[in-house]
This record gives structure tokens, C-alpha cells and sequence, in this order.
């Protein structure tokens, strides 16, 4: 039986369980602080010594954590390249501008269990010299910045943070910074830009990778919220324990997120690749199934920028045989391992970890036209392809969604993504592209069938091929 | 018109801007500290931040434009802000945003801002809020709602003195 496996949110949801310093110290809490600035440095064969601070790193690095914000980027790997004979200070920043569409774990995170991300940014900032760091919160999440806010206060009252940490001789200065509704600052080189008090205009990477020259052109780390907690319980288990949790490159413990048309919508926290897609939505441990009556019609495996899943498809998966001879496997969708590592070679990603179910009473083309208003309201405008195409693709969803379709409408949409994708500065091109791609190709008599129809019902009219478009009331299919 | 920052809030603006190592960076903290206050981000609102943080007054009007939470008219005394992406829309969002609209005699057809005449509501479609497992959901000022349905829309907007 599939079953949650809750390392992070192990007392989140307790009842009784609170968010305020007592209640953390009483869970244990801040134990891994102490452990860590207690370890003496070690002695390596050949005379070199490994210091305290370089010994969290590289357990970090064992325990094969990757970034649970989208990209799943390896944490130990992205410390390692941070640039520490630069001379110039090293800044670490906790991405909790959680936006993408279906995903709802950093919020529990910083609700229920603020101390348990301040334990762990106080930890990474400790093995990486970083001396002030800021966890930049979307500006939605008022009652979070509040809650992060009165924590931050309990810790530097017991001197967690502040100056002279624990009689260690280590300073930190730890605070919140509020962004202000804008998408893109998720984007690591825009949140840096936004918390330098500028428009979030992602950065061209080269040269301007955080690592090198991130917030004030400074060596910087960027983690999403969930992976900073992973580094407490990395320090707790050691790395090469933590890894023995998931599957083999796809280690440890990963919220979640599952909504849409399921029974049970809600974040599950589980050991990454040992449940299916199918499991996630169906077992009664997780989403519960599809609502009575209902058949599965499509899925996004990894917030609104994944490619869609259609019902019914199937993958190859590269897998190692017996005799260490890697072979193709066909899966079914459902039977897809939830991990990095398969999403990907299955054509999609499980990037933030959030699952959107669409079942058959869901109008595929009203589904993508919002997926792509949204884009068009969020693309910042700095690069030409994005900033017009998203717009252009949201409109042509517009029209199809309100009987102004054209049959020709699914090939201009594929067009216009095609010409986004890699053309632009950071990943939103791709993040705007994808879905359109994805729900086209995979739905396109759909596409085709809507714009023939309002073609033939205009012909029919007389009122020839295209009328002035007004902003009208969205129809009612989604509702 | 008079444009006067009561002491303790320059004081709270001035204690933000010490967590950072260059002025610059407390724009958007001092323009939420501001919008808290005045409800909105007057102009001059705008050369008050410009001139505590010795930047040009087109340095924060550019954040005012390009971030969505900060609003350069006054907006109702209660604003709700129901959240429109997919998971929401799949959860009855739509049906919310229209509930909300008739209730307050706004237009259901608009996405955008309004404001109810007695300058009391203004209702406007948002982007994702980050709770898409209890769809739908809406902030009013700060506090945020899950599951909205019919009933506790209403008893939202009784609790709105």
C-alpha cells in the first residue's frame, strides 16, 4: 500500500501542534543547529583537514537532494559553485514566492512550521559563510510574512540568530522580504532583481549566474523553502541515510501538491519515486479518485508549465535490467514513477510537485485558454517573444473560447509557442510554451473541431470570418 | 493636498531599510508600508519613498506599474481578490466572482478592479493565491479564505464593517 512518508511535515498537521519557538524546542527543534555548530573539523588521509562547515556540504551533496522549487537543480552541486575566494560576501536567499499554478506546499510550510525553515536556512547559512540572508515571500502571503516575522523575533531572542550565535562566534542576519504579486520574481535572477528594488527582469545567464554574481552582483544561493527544510534532515540522518529514502537519483521525501477534479485534493508528502501518478490521484491515501461518474481526460504532472498528460497515453522508460543493461520499458500513464527522472523522459516535468486532474466534463480548450491568460499577465515584458507571443496565444484562446475560432487557429497556436521556446532570457518562454504545445499536439482535433465549427456557424450567418473582438464574460464550460 | 507620514510609520520605513546593505532594495517593503497606511500609492507617496531612499521618483514608479499589488487609486476599504487560474477555475471560481459581483451590484463580466459606489468593496480576479487543494479561494484585505462557497461568501462580507 502506498502510504505518506512525512519527514517535513512530520508534526505540521498535529493537532495542538503550533507555530510559535516552545512548541518548536519541544519537538526538538533547533537540535540540528546545535549539533552542527558543535562539530569539530576532521582530519582527511594526506594531512588536509575537513572543516565543520565542509562537512555539511558535502553531506548535502550525498544525500543527492535536489531543488524541489521547479527545476531540480542538485542543492549540493548548486553550494558548490558558489564563489567563495571572491572576497566578497556570500548571501543566501530563501525562494518562498510559491506561484506556480496548482502548488500549495511552502504555504503549509510557512504556516504551520516557520521554525523549522528558519533552522534550516540558519544551517545552510552557516555551512556557506553567509552572514545576512532573506527569505523573499510572495506578497500574497501576508499572514505568512507575519508568522515568519514573529518567529524570526523568537529566535533572535534565544540568539538562534543575531550576532554571536550560540557563543560560536557566528553572525546572521536573517529577515523577510515581501514581494508584490508579480510571477516572475520566482525566476532565482528576478528575485534577485526584485530584492534589489528593481522591476523583476530575469538576468542573462552568462554572466550573471547567482552563484558568481547574484544579489549585488555577490556570490548568492537561491533554494526554494522546502529544500532548505530538507537540509535539517539531512543534518539529522546524514546524507548517505537521507538518500536511502526514494530511489536512486531521485532521493528523499518531496511534497505534493494534488487539486482539480479529485475527491480529496491536498498535499501528500512521499518518498520521491516510490508512488505512481496513478497512485497520487486514485489511492484513497492520496487524491482519492476521480468524482463519481467521472472518467480521467488530462493531467499536469508538475504545475501549469509541465506538458500535459492525455489520458490513456503511454511512455518508454529507459530501465536497468537485471543484467545492468538499460532497456525500454512501456509504462502506462497512471503506472508513471512520480520522480524527477521518469516525468522527464516521459516528455513532461514534475517540477513544483503539483498535480492539476482534469476529468471528462472539462473543456480542454477553456482549460489551456486560462492557463495562457495567465501567462500573458505575467510575462514581464523584457524579451519580445515572450512578451508578445504569450499575449498572441491567450488571444487566439479568446477567440476560440467565445465562437470566433478558426480551424487554422491550432496551427497559429503551435506556431507562436514554437517561436517562444528558447528565444528568451529565462524559462518562462519555455513555462508559456509548453502547456500550449502539449494541449495542441495532444488534443488537436479538439482545436480543429472548435474553430471549424464557429467558421461554418459564421459562414452560415454571413457575417464573414472574423468580427471585432470586445471583452466579453468567459463561457461557461469551466464553471 | 496635504501628504503627511505619521512618525511611527517613517519609523517602521526607517527600521526596514537597516536590513538591507543598500537603500535601493527597501522600495518594496516602504511602498507595502505605505499602501498599508494610505490604501494606495499617491505620487506623492511616490517622491516621499524616492527622497527617503535617494532615488528618483521614476524609480518607484516603475515598481508601482510592473508589481501588481500596488495600486495607484484608491480602492474599496474591503478588497477582495478572488483567485482566478486553473485550479480555482476548475473549483468554481468563476461562479464566486459572479456570486460576489451581483451581490455588490458590480459587473460580473469584468475581470478587472471595481469598486462598489459607497467606495466600500472592490472585487477584482487575481492570479494564482497557492491553496489550488481547497479551490475556490479569495483574500479580502489580508486574510485569506479557502472553500469559498455561496454561504461563506456572505458571512465574509458581513463580517466587513
Amino acid at each position: 500500500m502506498p502510504q505518506e512518508h512525512r519527514l517535513i511535515l512530520k508534526y505540521a498537521d498535529q493537532p495542538g501542534y503550533t507555530p510559535d519557538i516552545d512548541c518548536y524546542l519541544r519537538h526538538g527543534g533547533y537540535e540540528m543547529l546545535k549539533k552542527a555548530l558543535a562539530l569539530q573539523s576532521k582530519d582527511l588521509p594526506g594531512g588536509k583537514k575537513m572543516s565543520a562547515q565542509e562537512q555539511v556540504r558535502d553531506e548535502v551533496m550525498k544525500s543527492g537532494l535536489r531543488g524541489r522549487g521547479g527545476a531540480g537543480f542538485s542543492c549540493g552541486l548548486k553550494w558548490s559553485f558558489v564563489d567563495r575566494k571572491s572576497g566578497k560576501p556570500v548571501y543566501l536567499i530563501c525562494n518562498a514566492d510559491e506561484s506556480e499554478p496548482g502548488t500549495f506546499k511552502d504555504r503549509q510550510i510557512i504556516q504551520k512550521d516557520p521554525h523549522q525553515l528558519i533552522e534550516g536556512m540558519i544551517l545552510s547559512c552557516w555551512a556557506n559563510d553567509v552572514k545576512l540572508a532573506y527569505i523573499y515571500i510572495r506578497g500574497e502571503f501576508a499572514q505568512g510574512a507575519k508568522i515568519l516575522n514573529r518567529a524570526l523575533g523568537e529566535a533572535r531572542e534565544k540568539n538562534f540568530l543575531g550576532k554571536n550565535i550560540l557563543g560560536t562566534g557566528y553572525d546572521l542576519d536573517l529577515w523577510v522580504h515581501r514581494g508584490a504579486g508579480a510571477y516572475i520574481c520566482g525566476e532565482e535572477t528576478g528575485l534577485i532583481e526584485s530584492l534589489e528594488g528593481k522591476r523583476a527582469y530575469p538576468r542573462i545567464k552568462p554572466p550573471y549566474f547567482p552563484a558568481v554574481l547574484g544579489l549585488y552582483l555577490c556570490p548568492t544561493i537561491v533554494n526554494n523553502v522546502e529544500t532548505l527544510c530538507a537540509v535539517k534532515h539531512i543534518v539529522a540522518m546524514g546524507g548517505a541515510e537521507y538518500a536511502r529514502l526514494g530511489t536512486p537519483n531521485n532521493t528523499g521525501t518531496r511534497i505534493v501538491s494534488v487539486s482539480g477534479h479529485v475527491k480529496k485534493p491536498g498535499y501528500y508528502e512521499v518518498e520521491v519515486g516510490k508512488v505512481t501518478l496513478g497512485e497520487l490521484i486514485n489511492d484513497p491515501a492520496f487524491g482519492g479518485g476521480l468524482r463519481d461518474g467521472r472518467t480521467l481526460k488530462a493531467v499536469i504532472p508538475g504545475g501549469s508549465s509541465a506538458k500535459v498528460f492525455k489520458a490513456g497515453e503511454k511512455f518508454k522508460l529507459k530501465r536497468k535490467g537485471a543484467d545492468g543493461q538499460m532497456t525500454a520499458v512501456e509504462v502506462d500513464l497512471l503506472d508513471l514513477p512520480y520522480d524527477f527522472d521518469s516525468l522527464a523522459q516521459a516528455g513532461s516535468m514534475s517540477g513544483s510537485g503539483a498535480i492539476i486532474v482534469m476529468d471528462d466534463s472539462t473543456d480542454i480548450i477553456e482549460a489551456l485558454s486560462n492557463i495562457a491568460e495567465f501567462y500573458a499577465h505575467e510575462s514581464c515584458g523584457q524579451c519580445t517573444p515572450c512578451r508578445e507571443g504569450s499575449l498572441w496565444m491567450a488571444k487566439a484562446l479568446h477567440r476560440l473560447t467565445h465562437g470566433h475560432g478558426r480551424k487554422q487557429d491550432a496551427d497559429y497556436l503551435l506556431n507562436i509557442a514554437q517561436n517562444i521556446q528558447g528565444r528568451t532570457i529565462c524559462a518562462f518562454g519555455e513555462a508559456c510554451a509548453w502547456p500550449v504545445l502539449s494541449f495542441v499536439k495532444k488534443f488537436k482535433d479538439e482545436f480543429e473541431n472548435r474553430g471549424a465549427t464557429d467558421e461554418a456557424k459564421r459562414t452560415a450567418k454571413g457575417t464573414g470570418p472574423m468580427q471585432e473582438m470586445r471583452p466579453i464574460a468567459r463561457s461557461a464550460a469551466l464553471r | 493636498m496635504n501628504f503627511a507620514v505619521p512618525t511611527e510609520l517613517e519609523t517602521e520605513i526607517d527600521e526596514l531599510i537597516t536590513h538591507y546593505p543598500q537603500k535601493r532594495s527597501a522600495s518594496l517593503m516602504a511602498l507595502h508600508a505605505l499602501q498599508g497606511h494610505f490604501g494606495w500609492i499617491s505620487r506623492e507617496a511616490i517622491e516621499w519613498i524616492a527622497q527617503k531612499l535617494e532615488l528618483l521618483p521614476i524609480n518607484i514608479y516603475e515598481l508601482v506599474t510592473f508589481y501588481p499589488m500596488f495600486r495607484t487609486n484608491p480602492v474599496g476599504k474591503y478588497q477582495i481578490k478572488v483567485c482566478r487560474t486553473l485550479s480555482c477555475a476548475l473549483g468554481g471560481s468563476y461562479k464566486l466572482h459572479e456570486y460576489l459581483c451581483q451581490k455588490l451590484g458590480l459587473d460580473s463580466n469584468a475581470q478587472s478592479l471595481q469598486t462598489t459606489k459607497d467606495g466600500k468593496f472592490s472585487v477584482e480576479f487575481v492570479e494564482c493565491l497557492a491553496s489550488c487543494g481547497t479551490a475556490p479561494v479569495m483574500m479580502c484585505n489580508d486574510d485569506f479564505y479557502e472553500g469559498v462557497t455561496a454561504p461563506k461568501a456572505d458571512e465574509i462580507l458581513t463580517k466587513c464593517k
